[in-house]
C-alpha cells in the first residue's frame, strides 16, 4: 500500500446518511462516510447493489431522498451540495470536479477533434488563446500516452482504451481534486486494461487526487484504492482498509466476492 | 364578386400585440431568444416567415419599405414580399436604403450605414448558435441562461485546429451587450462589424422556429475570436466589376460556360447609387440602363 499524497485531516466529501428510493424500490439506505484529499475510495458490489445510483448522489446529479453531501470548497468551506445554485454546480463539475463515465461516448464529444475536447475545459472557464489552449492540449495527450499526431482527429477514430485515455485527459485539465470513475476499466480487453490502471494510479499519485471509483472488478480496487466499501442491496456491509478488507474479509458476501476470483 | 379583405398588413390586431409584446421581450433582453407563437404565412417556412410576421407586426401606414435577398432588391423573395405588403397594407415600398424606414432582409445588411429611426429585420433559419454543438433544447437553454458559452469557442478551435484560422465565414457568432451570444443569421461575418453599436434596431424573426430577438440600437455586438487568432473581415482581392467599390461585399456570377465570372456588389442600391453618381468599375457597359421593378 502506497501512502497517499497531500492527506490532510480536513474531509473533501462528507456523506451522510444518504438514502435513495424510488417508490417501494430502495436503491440505497443510509450510506455515510468521508473521504480525505488525496484518497482514492473503491465501492465494490455486484450489479444493482446501488454503487451507479450512490456516485450519481456523490457527484448532484441526482437528489438524495434523505441524507446529504457535503464537500470542501476551494476556499476551504464544507458546503451542502444540495445547498448550490445550479451554477455553482455545473462550475464545481466542470473545473473542481472530473467523471470518467464507463462509456467515452457519453463523456466526450465525438465529432470535435481530441484536442478541442481536452480544451473544452479551458475555454469553459474563459481561456482564449488557441495558441496556449493547443499547447496544453497536447502536453495532456503526452501524459496520456496518446500520440500527439492525432491531436486534430476525432476520437471516433480512436480505439476503446485510447478513449478512454483521452476522457481522463479532458477531465484532468482543470487539475480538479476529486475525480468519480464509474466502471473506468469497463468494457476494455486485459491488457489494456492493465495499461490504463497504471496510468490512473501514478497520475493519482501525482496529482494528488482524491477519487471515488464505482467497480465490480476487485483487481482495480485493488490496484487503485486506498479504502474500499462494500456494498450489497444498497447498503454497506464491510468497509476499510483495501488489503484488509480484500485479504481478510469479515462479511460473507466479501469473503464471496473475494473468493470468486480465480487465483492468479 | 367580393375581393378578400384583410386586415392591414395581412396578420390580425390580436397577432400582431402578441408579437409586439415579443419583440418588446427581446429589445429589453438584447440577445434572448423570445418564444412566441409563430403563425402560419401565406408562404413556405424558408422563405422568411420569421421575418414577414415582424415586419407585419411593427409596420404603420406611413412606413416606407424596402426588402433584399442577398442584398439584391429584385429576387424572387425580395419582390413578392414587396408586393406581399404593398397589397396587403398598402405601404410606399422603395429600393433605396436611405429612405427606407423599415428593411426587411435575407443574409444581408446594407452598406449604406444605418440611420436612428430605422428598423431593421432579418430573417432567420436556425436562431440557435449553439445548435450543431449541442442538439438538447433544454441544454442550450441552460447555457444561455448561465452564460455558458465555451462550446461556442470549441467550435472556432475545430476551425483553426482544421483550417489554420477561423474558417467560419457566416452566421459568425456573435456575444450582444456582453452577455447573451447570438446567431446573426447566415449574414456574411463581412457585415457583423455593422451591426456592433449601429443608430437603427435589428429585430431578428425565426417562424418555423418560433423565436424572435433583437439588437437595440447603439449596443455593443462583439464577434467571437481567440486573442491569437482575431476576427478578421473578409477581403477581397479586386473590388466591383460595374461600380469599382473597394469596401462593399461582392458576389460571384458566372457569365458565360467557359468559366468566366465577375465580381460585382451584392448589395444592388448599393451598387447603381454608386454608378449614377459616375463610378465605374472595369466591366461597367453603357451607363446603368436596368433598374429593379415593382
Amino acid at each position: 500500500m502506497i501512502e497517499a499524497p497531500g492527506m490532510s485531516d480536513q474531509p473533501l466529501l462528507v456523506a451522510e446518511g444518504l438514502a435513495k428510493t424510488y417508490g417501494r424500490l430502495v436503491a440505497c439506505r443510509d450510506i455515510s462516510f468521508t473521504l480525505y484529499p488525496g484518497e482514492v475510495l473503491a465501492i465494490v458490489g455486484e450489479s444493482g447493489s446501488g454503487k451507479s445510483t450512490l456516485l450519481q448522489m456523490l457527484s448532484a446529479q441526482l437528489a438524495p431522498s434523505a441524507g446529504r453531501v457535503s464537500y470542501r470548497m476551494r476556499d476551504g468551506v464544507l458546503r451542502d451540495l444540495a445547498a448550490l445554485g445550479e451554477a455553482e454546480r455545473r462550475f464545481l463539475f466542470r473545473t473542481d470536479w472530473g467523471y470518467v463515465h464507463q462509456d467515452p461516448a457519453q463523456g466526450l464529444r465525438m465529432a470535435v477533434s481530441a484536442g478541442a475536447n481536452v480544451g473544452e475545459r479551458l475555454m469553459a472557464v474563459g481561456w482564449n488563446n488557441y495558441g496556449r489552449i493547443r499547447q496544453t492540449a497536447s502536453s495532456w495527450l503526452d501524459r496520456v500516452e496518446i500520440d500527439v499526431a492525432r491531436i486534430d482527429d476525432a476520437p471516433r477514430t480512436y480505439s476503446g482504451g485510447m478513449r478512454q485515455r483521452l476522457q481522463i485527459a479532458r477531465n484532468l485539465v482543470t487539475e480538479p481534486r476529486l475525480v468519480f470513475m464509474d466502471e473506468p476499466t469497463g468494457g476494455l480487453d486485459v491488457s489494456v486494461q492493465a495499461r490504463l490502471l497504471d496510468l490512473m494510479r501514478s497520475l493519482v499519485n501525482e496529482l494528488g487526487l482524491a477519487a471515488v471509483v464505482v467497480t465490480h472488478d476487485l483487481a482495480v480496487a485493488r490496484l487503485l484504492s486506498h479504502r474500499v466499501i462494500v456494498m450489497k442491496e444498497g447498503r454497506v456491509i464491510e468497509t476499510g482498509l483495501t488489503d484488509q478488507v480484500l485479504d481478510d474479509p469479515r462479511e460473507p458476501y466479501t469473503q464471496l466476492l473475494v473468493s470468486s476470483i480465480l487465483p492468479p | 364578386m367580393n375581393a378578400p379583405t384583410y386586415n392591414f398588413a395581412y396578420l390580425d390586431e390580436q397577432t400582431k400585440r402578441m408579437i409586439r409584446r415579443a419583440i418588446l421581450k427581446a429589445i429589453a433582453i438584447p440577445g434572448y431568444q423570445v418564444p412566441f407563437a409563430s403563425r402560419e404565412m401565406p408562404m413556405p417556412y424558408g422563405w422568411g416567415t420569421g421575418g414577414v410576421q415582424v415586419t407585419a407586426a411593427i409596420l404603420g401606414p406611413t412606413d416606407v419599405l424596402k426588402v433584399i435577398d442577398q442584398g439584391s432588391d429584385d429576387t424572387t423573395n425580395a419582390i413578392s414580399i414587396r408586393k406581399f405588403f404593398a397589397k396587403t397594407a398598402g405601404v410606399t415600398t422603395t429600393t433605396s436604403t436611405e429612405v427606407a424606414t423599415v428593411i426587411q432582409t435575407r443574409h444581408r445588411i446594407p452598406e449604406a450605414s444605418l440611420r436612428a429611426g430605422q428598423v431593421l429585420v432579418y430573417q432567420v433559419p436556425i436562431p440557435e448558435p449553439l445548435r450543431y454543438l449541442e442538439p438538447r433544447e433544454t441544454e442550450t437553454r441552460r447555457m444561455h441562461a448561465l452564460a455558458e458559452y465555451g462550446l461556442m469557442h470549441v467550435k472556432l478551435y475545430e476551425d483553426i485546429a482544421r483550417f489554420g484560422h477561423i474558417a467560419t465565414a457566416y452566421a459568425y457568432p456573435v456575444k450582444v451587450n456582453a452577455r447573451y451570444v447570438m446567431d446573426p443569421s447566415p449574414t456574411p461575418k463581412f457585415d457583423n462589424p455593422k451591426m456592433d453599436n449601429c443608430p437603427a434596431l435589428q429585430l431578428f424573426g425565426a417562424g418555423r422556429e418560433k423565436r424572435i430577438y433583437a439588437i437595440p440600437p447603439y449596443t455593443s455586438v462583439v464577434s467571437l475570436d481567440f486573442e491569437d487568432h482575431p476576427f478578421t473581415r473578409y477581403k477581397f482581392d479586386a473590388p466591383c466589376a460595374l461600380c469599382g467599390a473597394a469596401d462593399s461585399y461582392l458576389d460571384e456570377i458566372v457569365t458565360d460556360d467557359k468559366g468566366s465570372r465577375m465580381f460585382v456588389c451584392s448589395d444592388t442600391d448599393y451598387c447603381e447609387g454608386r454608378q449614377a453618381a459616375g463610378h465605374r468599375g472595369s466591366q461597367a457597359a453603357a451607363p446603368h440602363k436596368e433598374a429593379a421593378h415593382d
